[in-house]
Formats: structure tokens, sequence, C-alpha cells
């Protein structure tokens, strides 16, 4: 693999950019592999990653039915942070972060982690003891964080509204520094990459038409393009068609698949340098390096897959950064646009064995899976190169909604729930 | 303020009005109908801004929505501050201040291009992803100076003034554009009887026609156009809308309009106007009659000012008259952009010649420029212009057949203006919002409207006919379309009459070779605003990005304000060329709204600030501001949170409110806990299968706590229901929970047991509650009523009609306090006049007025939990504590049942509410606290549960908590610990969670 | 924003008035009790989800507070069908 700096980008301007190598092959799939990831976003990516640079499992393919990261992992607003509540989710997203600090290095591929806060305000009484809760758990949990009264929160964010005008005056936050944002692209580009480096053949523009199963077994994938394509083991990484899968498969998954509408405004001279985000209020924004105001909207009620949701879906996110960012108000909308997303009864993932032997499924991030990418797939490769989950994976098994033991997550999973 | 590139007659701009204006700080003058746009060209200006990554000096490149460059900071105020605006979108009104986003010490004269003319070859596409990443440590300074680089305009540091609007409108046929295919549209949809918008993004309907000089039916086409435009406005079903953006084409027809009412001819809304409204239509046809955007070749420093679309040109000469520049060169790869270099010639001014790519045109406009003694260059492309803030020259070379080779010696000519023209790419953007994938079409060279799910039609230039004529008889027959889906019957309408235009065939031509390859040709600009260039197009396919969306996220190519507009089809062309492969092959990325930006503030309308969500206050509501009460925001309702006196400190007032309740009286107001009324024969049975409890034996007069659970077991709301009569109920449900509970009723009633006759109503609004409480209540009440309120004639849990202070009320003996309590409830207008009578009253009592607060230390002082802070959606009613709530044996198995018996759900271990008792009794644990069984373990800690409801207790003298402890029903008496954010490790004693009066003999008198 | 026919009301109405409730057709299992966990788990929370047809429950929240049927294509969006509860619906997938 080339290796990337600084200096190469002088060299390499000396030779008007000519010779750059390409950044992953585009191979002709092989009869078997060890194992078949179906889905080249960032989890897929980051699972063949590790797969191959940590477990020794080389002999690994991607297969992806559209250009890699294009999914959610395109579509998303690139918050990273680990202060989740419960110990399960809280372990998980902290072990993506550990691995987010140094993914740039590790991977040589500036990912553009960058670490300035994120913040979840407060609006009533219940919301702030929610946020005591939380950060008292993050803390014992050796996640940082810390609550903000309205006068830290104003300091750190001038442009935000915390006058007791508001309708609903923000009374305090939490607040993680470690937390962040990342170019979302780069992350997918960056593990396919090193993929690719380590032997991991990336298959592009090849959609899984079937799983072929035989006596309980997966033993490899259907493909349009290639046909068949055999493999010891699948591992399904599919945000918004994990249910189309897993009915190849036979079984049904405990999701249901909605559009998640995102926006930016155009670019505008920093203004706002941290991450802000309000449940309560129903919106949150951020600052990318660009100048856009990166904004989520709310998720909408109905299943769908056409990756675009419903406008009052969006004046209603408008509103609700309008009223929290007044000064925001001549700012412009440039561009709208829905992913799909997996949502999970108890708003955490599924990283799981599946009732077909050989066949995993990760899966139901819901409205928050970029920020685990690193850690759902260091987990989900050290599970598929070992045929049994991994620690931290575990409780995320999809049998927890037969006996009950749910990871409820809504409170700490944002605004879309 | 002299307009030195201003004819001095003709175009459609008003010399008896001139306005003045500011840019970058210096006084101008234009004329009512210009933009602002056509304004500075007429001054002279040629450099507008800067580029994004390089800093390089840019100018006017169109006259529309695909302008690139002219992207401007507006405001006269602070407070009126608009950023990014595209000069040739914004009329030019008196007093418009406007300045450039980007240059230090000014866009003249530009540091940062300096930089970029140094770094910029060390800036390739990406190559932020190939450094700054060592040493780890420095990554947040490398980003704090490309952040310092970000943004065009910027925002406003003030709260905007400007007032936005919405309005829902429903149609027969939105018409989206009105030039000659719009128009057309709407005259037969409209002769036909159809309710009709027709909405466009300039201030003056005609499209193309307001900058043509061709005729129709004998006349200028701008004669036409004011006639079809007169006879519109006489339809009363006809909504005209100029200067309006149709930004957004949603599912089933629904469409967003943004429509520009004042912020085009003014600084501020005038008195209270609205700036700017959003249309909301649906519509039961769309007809897109939006046009195409020319599309500039893309050849060596084509971003030089000077270099601009052909037809912007003539736009500029036309319709403003405005010329910009004295020297052109043309080039084309079609016919249609010789009418520029005719245009220029008309205006007096000098063509230096057309540069025609293709080795043999003919056709009407090749004759009418060599009549005018225009020298054309057939066979030929500018490769490279010369000049930094102005074009001076142009390298003109000859071209191999298909236009990618330079095959022969290099010209050179002098110019200030390069007009180009690549052919036109029809604005299909609308048409891909609702998920259409638009298809290449080789003979108008350009992505036509994919098939579509949605009512729409489309006509003209959409389509990828380029002539009037194409878009008259194309406008009248979707008009005609739109009429026979409606029903309606179409007029006899004729296509008006136009000149014979014959055009040769056009090539297929994007990017201009040059002698040398493209990655060492000076640069050659394909999105502008994002300095997205060929050699950095055909660097991503190189480096394997392959799929047109890598290319474009790669490059940032259609990421800019215009959404690649300008740049997109040739950028696509130029991918597919690298790939060695068809455009279509390499397929198009997806238009997404919006069209053009929109205004935050128009799409929040008026739900901000006090709109923002409504609030609900109750009948006393009044009475508790005058008495300063805090609120506390509960759903949507405000509740008095506690009632201070005079300095006293909320904790004093607290103290005060909870020691006279117990002491004597207190009241609360209770109203907003939701109230659903519930009537039928089977109203009992429903009861019994919602709550966990049970409701078969409740006799008429009775009151009953019960426990709402999902399926999967877990509580989610509780209150007391009242028989009211053998078929009628009363329930109460929490503050924030009325409105879920009632659509849970109706969801179970109609979808799982329809057979039961049962009918829910809420009644939360007709009645104000107030709550008294405490050993003197009784006598309080007396004084108010002639009904026996006596403990045998009115027992606990009990509930009486009575008439209180004159009105009817039902009265429920019911205890949130654990003292003796009453329930007063009354018609809602009645309230104010029971809560000043129950004072009056209560003067000799001191009753005292509390809120929230105190009412939660009330309960937890009796342990009663709060759902929703007590509980989160994870515990069920054997975690509470609560098994007395759950009638396990009733016959039909209630909801919640069967989701409380799961394997997990009766662990032992699971976290169970308990009281909990600090050692220091002067300690008040602090809600949210984490408990821990050992307080030295290492993080990560094992948690074993949280603290959900901790007070002071005055009545005990003490704190009291409850919270959740693994196991905690177990572990009575022993001891658990919470570590605090602050160092401090706080000891509590695990005890029951009621504190004060365990046997109930306080509300039992 | 979907235009939806109530056909309670008789009306097309915006999507705003209407919540969407998921699957349609989940019936709970007539003796909760008999069931093992895993049963229900899966009347709990197991879905079809399709990409394509799907039948589903909606509710004229702000209208006449009455739950329907909806046969709608998740990814083009199309309503195909509109019935009450207790109707099955005519278009299938295949």
């Amino acid at each position: 693999m080339q290796h990337y700096s600084g200096f190469g980008l002088l060299k390499h301007s000396l030779t008007h950019h000519e010779n750059w190598q390409r950044v992953w092959r585009n191979p002709t799939p092989k009869k078997k592999y060890d194992v078949i990831i179906v889905g080249g976003g960032g989890h897929g990516l980051a699972t063949a990653y590790y797969l191959a640079k940590e477990f020794g499992v080389t002999n690994v393919a991607v297969i992806e039915k559209g250009f890699l990261g294009g999914g959610n992992t395109a579509r998303n607003t690139t918050i990273v942070r680990s202060n989740y509540l419960w110990d399960e989710a809280a372990y998980l997203y902290e072990h993506a972060m550990q691995l987010w600090e140094g993914l740039s290095q590790e991977l040589n591929y500036n990912v553009m982690f960058s670490q300035r806060g994120c913040m979840n305000l407060g609006h009533t009484l219940q919301d702030m003891r929610d946020i005591e809760r939380r950060v008292n758990a993050n803390r014992l949990n050796g996640i940082d964080g810390e609550v903000l009264d309205a006068k830290q929160v104003q300091e750190i964010v001038p442009v935000l509204d915390c006058s007791e005008y508001a309708r609903y005056p923000v009374m305090g936050a939490s607040w993680q520094p470690r937390a962040g944002v990342a170019r979302h692209d780069a992350v997918a580009w960056g593990y396919a990459r090193g993929a690719d480096a380590h032997g991991v053949d990336l298959i592009q523009q090849t959609e899984v038409e079937d799983l072929i199963i035989e006596d309980g077994s997966v033993v490899g994938v259907k493909t349009a393009r290639y046909g068949e394509i055999r493999a010891d083991r699948v591992g399904c990484v599919v945000a918004g068609n994990s249910s189309v899968l897993a009915k190849m498969a036979g079984f049904k998954l405990p999701l249901e698949s909605h559009p998640l509408q995102a926006l930016v405004s155009e670019p505008i001279k920093p203004i706002l340098d941290t991450v802000v985000m309000s449940n309560h209020v129903h919106g949150y924004a951020s600052q990318s390096d660009k100048g856009d105001l990166v904004i989520g909207a709310g998720i909408d009620g109905y299943n769908g897959y056409g990756q675009r949701g419903s406008f009052p879906t969006i004046e209603h996110t408008i509103q609700a950064i309008v009223e929290m960012f007044p000064v925001f108000s001549r700012v412009r909308m440039n561009r709208q646009w829905g992913g799909i997303v997996d949502t999970c009864p108890d708003a955490c993932p599924i990283i799981s064995e599946t009732p077909v032997k050989n066949l995993f499924f990760n899966c139901g991030w819901g409205t928050g899976g970029f920020k685990a990418t690193p850690g759902s797939g260091h987990v989900f490769a050290a599970s598929l190169a070992k045929g049994e989950m991994h620690e931290l994976a575990k409780p995320f098994s999809m049998f927890r909604f037969h006996n009950g033991a749910l990871v409820d997550e809504h409170g700490a999973a944002g605004v879309a729930h | 303020m002299s307009q030195k590139n201003r004819l001095q007659d003709g175009g459609r701009i008003d010399r008896s009005k001139p306005l003045t204006f500011t840019f970058n700080g210096d006084s101008y003058q234009g004329y009512a109908g210009d933009t602002l746009a056509s304004a500075l060209i007429a001054n002279g200006i040629d450099v507008i801004g800067r580029s994004f990554k390089y800093s390089r000096p840019r100018g006017f490149v169109a006259a529309g929505a695909e302008e690139p460059n002219a992207v401007v900071q507006l405001g006269a105020t602070e407070a009126t501050q608009i950023p990014n605006v595209r000069a040739t979108q914004q009329s030019l009104y008196q007093g418009l201040v406007a300045a450039s986003t980007n240059g230090w010490p000014s866009v003249e004269t530009d540091f940062m291009g300096l930089v970029g003319k140094l770094g910029g070859k060390m800036m390739p596409p990406g190559f932020y992803y190939k450094t700054f990443m060592f040493p780890q440590s420095m990554w947040p300074t490398y980003e704090s100076y490309i952040r310092k680089a970000a943004g065009l305009g910027r925002a406003s540091k003030e709260k905007d003034v400007d007032r936005y609007d919405k309005m829902n409108q429903h149609t027969d046929v939105l018409i989206v554009g009105a030039g000659p295919a719009g128009l057309m549209a709407a005259l037969s949809a409209a002769r036909g009887g159809a309710r009709v918008i027709l909405a466009d993004e300039q201030n003056e309907f005609g499209g193309s026609l307001l900058s043509s000089k061709e005729t129709i039916d004998g006349k200028p086409a701008m004669d036409w156009v004011a006639e079809v435009v007169a006879e519109l406005n006489q339809f009363d079903d006809v909504m005209m809308l100029p200067n309006s953006q149709v930004n957004g084409y949603h599912d089933h027809n629904f469409l967003t309009i943004q429509q520009h009412c004042t912020d085009q001819f003014a600084d501020r809304a005038p008195n209270g106007a609205v700036a700017q409204r959003l249309h909301r239509v649906r519509a039961k046809w769309v007809v897109l009659a939006t046009g195409a955007h020319e599309r500039p070749l893309v050849f060596g420093n084509n971003d030089v000012p000077g270099c601009m679309q052909a037809s912007a040109v003539s736009t500029y000469i036309n319709r403003f008259s405005v010329v910009p520049g004295n020297e052109l060169v043309l080039m084309t790869s079609n016919d249609g952009a010789y009418q520029t270099a005719i245009d220029w010639h008309d205006a007096g001014r000098h063509v230096v010649a057309i540069v025609d790519a293709r080795k043999n045109p003919q056709g009407s406009l090749i004759d009418a420029a060599r009549e005018r003694g225009i020298s054309i260059m057939v066979g030929s492309g500018v490769i490279e212009v010369q000049g930094s803030k102005r074009v001076t020259g142009v390298s003109v070379a000859p071209l191999n057949d298909v236009g990618d080779k330079v095959t022969g010696a290099i010209a050179k000519l002098k110019a200030d203006t390069v007009a180009s023209s690549g052919g036109w790419s029809p604005v299909i953007h609308l048409s891909c919002h609702t998920g259409a994938r638009p298809v290449w079409d080789d003979e108008a060279i350009g992505f036509l409207p994919g098939p579509t799910v949605q009512k729409q039609l489309t006509a003209g230039a959409i389509n990828g006919v380029f002539t009037t004529h194409a878009a008259l008889s194309q406008g009248l027959q979707a008009g005609a379309d739109a009429l026979a889906h409606l029903g309606l019957e179409a007029t006899d309408s004729s296509v008006p009459t136009t000149e014979d235009v014959t055009q040769g065939k056009a090539m297929a031509l994007f990017h201009i070779p040059h002698n040398k390859p493209t990655s060492k040709a000076p640069k050659q600009f394909v999105d502008y605003q994002n300095d997205v260039t060929a050699a950095g197009i055909e660097l991503a396919c190189r480096e394997g990005f392959e799929s047109i969306e890598h290319v474009k996220r790669y490059t940032a190519m259609g990421f800019g304000t215009d959404q690649g507009k300008l740049g997109n089809i040739n950028g696509m062309a130029i991918a597919a060329k690298a790939l060695q492969k068809s455009i279509p092959e390499t397929g198009t990325t997806i238009f997404r709204p919006n069209y053009t930006p929109v205004t935050f503030g128009a799409i929040a309308g008026r739900d901000c600030g006090e709109l923002f969500d409504p609030k609900r206050f109750t009948a006393m509501h009044a009475w508790h501001v005058a008495r300063g009460a805090k609120f506390e925001d509960v759903g949507q309702w405000k509740r008095p949170w506690y009632f201070p006196k005079d300095n006293e400190t909320m904790q004093q007032a607290l103290n005060r409110e909870c020691l006279a309740t117990r002491e004597s009286v207190g009241i609360l107001d209770a109203s907003t806990l939701g109230k659903i009324d519930i009537q039928g024969k089977d109203a009992r049975e429903f009861l019994g299968r919602v709550y966990t409890n049970a409701w078969a034996k409740l006799a008429v007069g009775k009151c009953r706590y019960g426990l709402m659970c999902g399926e999967d077991g877990m509580v989610f709301d509780d209150g007391v229901t009242s028989c009211l009569g053998e078929h009628h109920f009363l329930m109460t449900t929490t503050t924030g929970g009325a409105a879920h509970v009632l659509e849970w009723l109706e969801l179970y009633h109609q979808t799982e047991w329809p057979e039961m006759e049962v009918y829910f109503t809420s009644v939360t609004d007709h009645w104000s509650t107030m709550t008294i409480s405490g050993p003197n209540s009784r006598k309080l009440l007396e004084k108010l009523t002639d009904y026996d309120v006596s403990k045998d004639h009115f027992a606990y849990m009990d509930w009486k009609p009575m008439t209180v202070a004159g009105v009817p009320a039902r009265v429920f003996r019911i205890s949130f306090t654990g003292e003796l309590s009453f329930e007063i409830n009354v018609q809602a207008n009645y309230g104010m006049h029971v809560w000043n009578a129950l004072f009056e009253a209560g003067e000799e009592f001191n009753l005292t007025p509390y809120g929230t607060e105190t009412m939660h230390i009330l309960r937890a002082e009796k342990g009663f939990i709060i759902a929703g802070q007590d509980t989160d959606g994870s515990v069920h009613p054997f975690d509470l504590g609560m098994p007395w709530a759950v009638a396990m044996k009733k016959p039909f198995s209630f909801i919640g049942k069967r989701g409380m018996q799961r394997e997990d759900c009766v662990r032992a271990d699971r976290k169970q509410l308990v009281g909990l008792k600090t050692i220091d009794p002067n300690v008040v644990l602090p809600e949210g606290a984490q408990g821990v069984f050992d307080p030295k373990a290492p993080i990560p800690m094992p948690m074993v549960g949280h603290v959900t409801s901790s007070y002071w207790s005055a009545c005990l003298g003490r704190s009291i908590a409850m919270g959740f402890v693994k196991g905690g029903h177990d572990k009575i008496g022993e001891k658990v610990y919470y570590p605090l954010a602050d160092g401090r490790v706080v000891e509590a004693e695990i005890c029951q969670p009621v504190f004060l009066d365990p046997k109930g003999e306080r509300q039992h008198v | 924003m979907f235009h939806i026919f109530c056909p309670h009301c008789g009306e097309y109405r915006e999507e705003e008035e209407f919540h969407a409730k998921g699957e349609a057709h989940i019936a709970r299992p007539l003796d909760p009790d008999a069931c093992r966990d895993e049963e229900w788990g899966e009347f709990l929370y197991f879905r079809t989800n399709p990409r394509g047809i799907h039948h589903e429950l909606w509710v004229h929240a702000a209208g006449c507070r009455k739950f329907f049927n909806i046969t709608r294509n998740t990814q083009t969006y199309e309503i195909l069908e509109v019935y009450k509860l207790g109707e099955m619906p005519s278009v299938v997938a295949e």
C-alpha cells in the first residue's frame, strides 16, 4: 500500500499527480472465500479490515450492490460519541471511540476525526435527571462526561438561545469532550483501502440475490453478476436491507426500516464549534470544516426504503434549529437527503448469530450506526473469525427479543426516537 | 458612477428609475429591472468573489440559478444579513448593500490567492485524506487552520427581524416555469377550466423569451407574453407566482414553493409585511416546464473573469442592456450559441471570432453571423485563456473530429470575453426528487426526466427540445393532457407561430483538450465553486474512484450552493471518458431538494418562539403567575413548580409548603392530569384488560389506582380510575402521557376487541382539578359544601357528587400525599371561582398553594412512584415493588401479563425500586446518582442502579430517596454507595420506600 | 408528504393528521399465557418489514381517531389501497 503523507503529496505534485496508485483493486471474485461480508458500507468494510489485519483471515470478499460506502455511511450526520446509558451499549460505543482515536494513523488515511465535543441539552427537570443519570453511568464506566448548567452551555455555544424566553429554556446539558465528528466517506474509503491492502476482495456493483443454505447452514451467496460465490461463513452488514436479506435466509428480524432525513445549510463562516443535540426540542446541529451546518432531522414514522421522507419532518427540524439558534433564521438550507435506518425496538443494534448456521447479522443500528463503525467492525470481525460472538457483542443477540433482555437506549440514542 | 457597460437603449430595465446600491463599500448605480449581477456588470465589476480552495479571482458566469461564483453577502444592517445570495437571482433595489464573501484584505487583492497559487499543486482532490495525520496530536491544530478557510458568507449576529409565512394550496395543475412552455400550458389548462398555479423563479414571466429577440405570432415575443399574462390574470382560479422557486417535489405530488415577497425589493420587510412565503402545494397534476441550463465548455483557465455561458452573455445584452466586455470570442459546439455573437455584434461591440468545434456547421444562425462579417474558425477550440482578473486573450487550436485532441498550431487572439456553449442540460432536478432516475438522451445530449410514479407532465426544454416552437407546442399538449386527466375538456387552442429556424447537428463536446495532458495543462474548471478541475476528476478515476458517486464525493463536485447545475454533466462526461465508458454507463448522481437554497426562517414559518409548541395553561394560571409561582414544563403544560414568598430560596419555599400541608392544609392545581371519560357496557371489562389489577368489582362511587403496561410488561403510565356508573368510568393519566394513553386505548379497542362496546373521550380540559390535602382539608371543604363529607359518609377511595362553592363538583377522596385529601373537580370555567372560594375559606387554616416539587416530596415520603421519573420503560410492576397492583389470576390475560413473565423479567437480580436513607441524614443524594456495592472497585465499576427521586424532607428532618438497586427487595438494611462527580462517596441504607406513616393512618381519618 | 384517504372520513387528508402504527394484521395471540417466550417475542417485535408491498396500520390521529389499513409500496411510497380493520387487502405481494 502506498504510504500517504504531506511529503508524498509534495513528491507527487512534481509529477502532476500522475503516479498515485489505485486505492483499491477491482477484482473478479474467486469461487470460494473463508468469509463473505455482504454489504460494503463502513461497518462491512471495517469488519473486513479487522478480519484481515487483526484476526488473520484474509481470504475475504466484501460484496456490495452499489458503490463502497454508499448507504448510510454516505448519508449520516457524522456524529461520534460514546455517552450511552447502559453498560452493554456504553462498552460497545466506547470500544469504538477508542478505535476512532488513532484511526487516521491506523489506516494511514485521514478520517478527520474531530473531537470538538458533543452536548446533549436538557430542557426539563426530567431531562436533567436523565442527564445526571447517564453522565454518572458514563463516569463510572470510564467514559468522559460532565453535566453543565445553562451558563456553562452558553459559554461553550454562544449562538445558542439559553434565555428564559425560549419555549423550552435550556436548563443544562451533558457534555462529552471526546465526542465529535468525522469525515464519513473517508471512513469507508480508509477501511476499504486497508482491507484491500491486506488481500480482501472488494466486489462492487454486485447484488446478492440469494443466500445459499444447505442443511441449515449458509454456504455462500448467489449474485446476479458472478453467479454463486461460496464461503464458510457469511456476515450480513446491510443497513436498510437487513430484513430483505433475512427473508432470503428464511427468518424475520425485529426491525423496521424507516427514512431518516438530514440536511445541510449553505457553507457559512465558522459559528458553531461543537455538536449540539436536543432530544426535547428535536434538533441537532454541528458545523463541518467546509462551513455547512449539518442538521439531523427526526425519523419518519412509516416504513420506507425510498431514501427520502416527508417534508413536515424537515419543517419540524428547522423549527427546532431556529428555536435553538435564532441567528440561523436567515441562513439557507442547501440540500436534504434521506437514509434508511433499521430500527430495533430497544434502540440498540443486533450483532448476532442467526437461526441459520454460519450466518451472522450486524444490523439494527437505527439512527446511530456511524459512530460505532470501528467498534462494530472490530467485534463483528472477531465473531466471524472465531464463529462465536465477541464478549461485547453477546448482549446484542437477536434472541434478546425472545427472552426480554433488551438494552433500552431510547434516552441516549438521540433525537430520532 | 458611470455604467460603462450599459447600452443606450433597449432591454427590460427602467432607465427612469435609477437605483443606488453598495458593493464592497463603494456606491454604484443601476436601474429598476436589474439584477445585482447585471448592475455590477454594467459598472464594470469583473471580480465578484474568490474560489473556495485556491482563492482564484472569479467573475460572473451565468445569469440565473446556475451561477456558481457570484455569491455575495447581502444586508444593510446586522439583523438583515443574508449569506450566499446569488447576485444573478437578486433583484436590485434602492439601498441594497452587498459584499464579496471571501478575500483578504480585499477580493481584488487576496492573500489567500497567493497560498492557492503556491500550494495549489499540493491540493489535488482528497489531499486532506492523505496528510495532516502526523503527529496525531497536531490534527486539532491543522484543523483549526482548515476551519478558518471555511464558509462563504456569514450568519447574522442578531435575531431575524423579518417574518415568514406559510400557505397550504390545493390546485388542479401546478406549472413550474413560466417560459414559453409553461405559459402555454397554463393558458391551455386555465382555458379548460382547471385551477392553476403558475410559479417562476424570475421576477418576470417569460423565461427564455425575456432575453430573446424572436417573434411569436408575428409580434416581439414579450408582447405575446404580456398578452398571455393578461389573459391568465383574468381567471379567478389561476394563481400567478413570480419570484417563486419551486424547490422540492415530494411524494404524492406535494411541492414546496418559496415565494420572495419583499426580500427581492427591500433590505427588510416593510411594516410587518411577510418577507417570504412558503407555499405547501398539493397538486393533482404537475407540469414541469423548467427549461434548461446552458453548459459552458471546459478549457484551460476557464475560470478567469470574462469566461461566461454564451446564453448569459445574450441575457445581459438583450434583457439588461449590458454588454459584459468589448472583444468577444465565442466557442460553441452547436448552432444556438451563434445568437450570442450576433447579439454582441448588434450591440455595437466587436466579435473577435466564433470558434466552432464542428468542421462544417450549417444553419440559419450561422448564415446570419456570416452576413455580419463575423469570422468563424471551424474545427477548433479555445484551449486556454490568458489573464488573471480578466481575460486578456485566448489560445485557439484546431481539434480532431471527435474533439479530444489538439491537431495543429495554436493561434493567439486578443479578447476580454469568452462565451462558450457545450449545449443545454435540461433542468430535471424536480423530476428526480422522488427517486426517479434520469435517462440519457443522445439526441438532446443531456439527461431527461426518468419514469416516475408522480402525476407529472413535462414540456419544453426539460424534454431536450430547444426551440420556442417545440416549447409552445409541448406546453399546449401538457395543458391538454392535464385537462384530460382531470376530466376537463381542452378548448380549441392552437400553437402560436414562430420563426422557422434551421439548425445543424450539435456535437457532444464537454472538455476541450489542451496540447498538454490534462494533468499538466492549466487548470480546467468543472465545478467552479468547489474548484473541481478536469485533472482532479481524471485523478479520482485513476485512483480507483470509479463510481460517479465516488467521483463526486472525492472531488466535491456538485456540492456547492449551485449544486452542480453548471458543471455536473461536464464532470460526468469527463469521468466517463477517463473510465472509458459512455455517459449513461457512468450514470448520474441524483438531485435532491432543494432546487435552490431556502431560508431556514421560511421553512420554520411562524412556528418558532411563542408558537414553537403550544403552551397549555390551567384555568387558575393567572392566579399562579400573580402569586409569583415558578413554573415547570410538563408536556406542553406550564405547571406551578413552587410558590416562593418574599426572598425565600427554593428549599425554604418547599419546606414551608410541605410543613403547611402536613400540619394544616395545602392545595395543588392538578388540572393537568389527563382525564379520559370511558363509557359503554364493556367499559369495566376493558379496564381489566388494560390495567394490571382487578376492576371487576369496583362499585359505583369507588376509585382505584391502576398501573398500565405495554405488552412487554413494562409500566408506561398510571393513575386513578373512578367508577361513575355501572358502565361509566373516569380514567386519569399522567400529565405528559394523556394523548398516548388515549391512542393506546383506541388501538386495542379498534384492532383487538372491536366487539366490545366502549367509548373513550378526552375530557382533560373540561375540568379544573384542585387537590386540598392535609389534616384540615375536611374542615375547609365543609365550609364550602352542604354535603356530608365526614369520614363515615365519605370514605377513603370514594368519590361523591356535590356542590362546592355553589357549583356542581365531583370530589374524589384520594390521596397522593398520604394526608386526608379531597380532589375537587369542577367544570373548567368555574375553576378560578372555586379556587378563590377555597382561599377565602382557607385563610383560617393557612391554606398554602404548592407546586409540583412539593407534590413530589410529599408523595416520595409515602413511597408513591411517578411514572416517567421512577420508571423508564424498562421496569415492570414487580420491579417497582407493587405486586399488589397486579392481579395475575384475572381471567383475561391482561396487557403486560405475558411480557412480565419472560425469562429475563423474572431474574432475581433485576434492578428493583427501594427506599434509600443516607447514613448522614443531612446529605441529599443527587437524582441520577449511580449506586455501587463496592466503592473501591476499579473503573469500570459495576453499577447496581440509580437514584430516581431524592429530596430533603422537612417533615422528617432528613433526606429521603428512592432508587433502583440490583436485587434490592432482598437487600433491605444493606448498604449501597454513590460515588459522585465531585469525589464524594455517599453511603446509604436500603430501606422500604415508605418513609412516613407506613400504616396509612393519616389518610384514613 | 403523503396524501391519505381516510376510509372513515371519506376524504383525502394530509399525512400530518395521521400516525403510522407499523405492520398491519399482527394479531395478539388469543391465549398469551400459552405462548412460549419465543412466540411472545415474535408477536411483540419481529416484523416482515418488506421492501415493496407493505400492509400497515395507520390512525387518523388528528381527525376521526379511527385506525385503518393501507397497502403501500415502501420503495415508491405509492398507496395502493386503503381498507378498514377486519378487511383483507386485495393487493398483495407476489
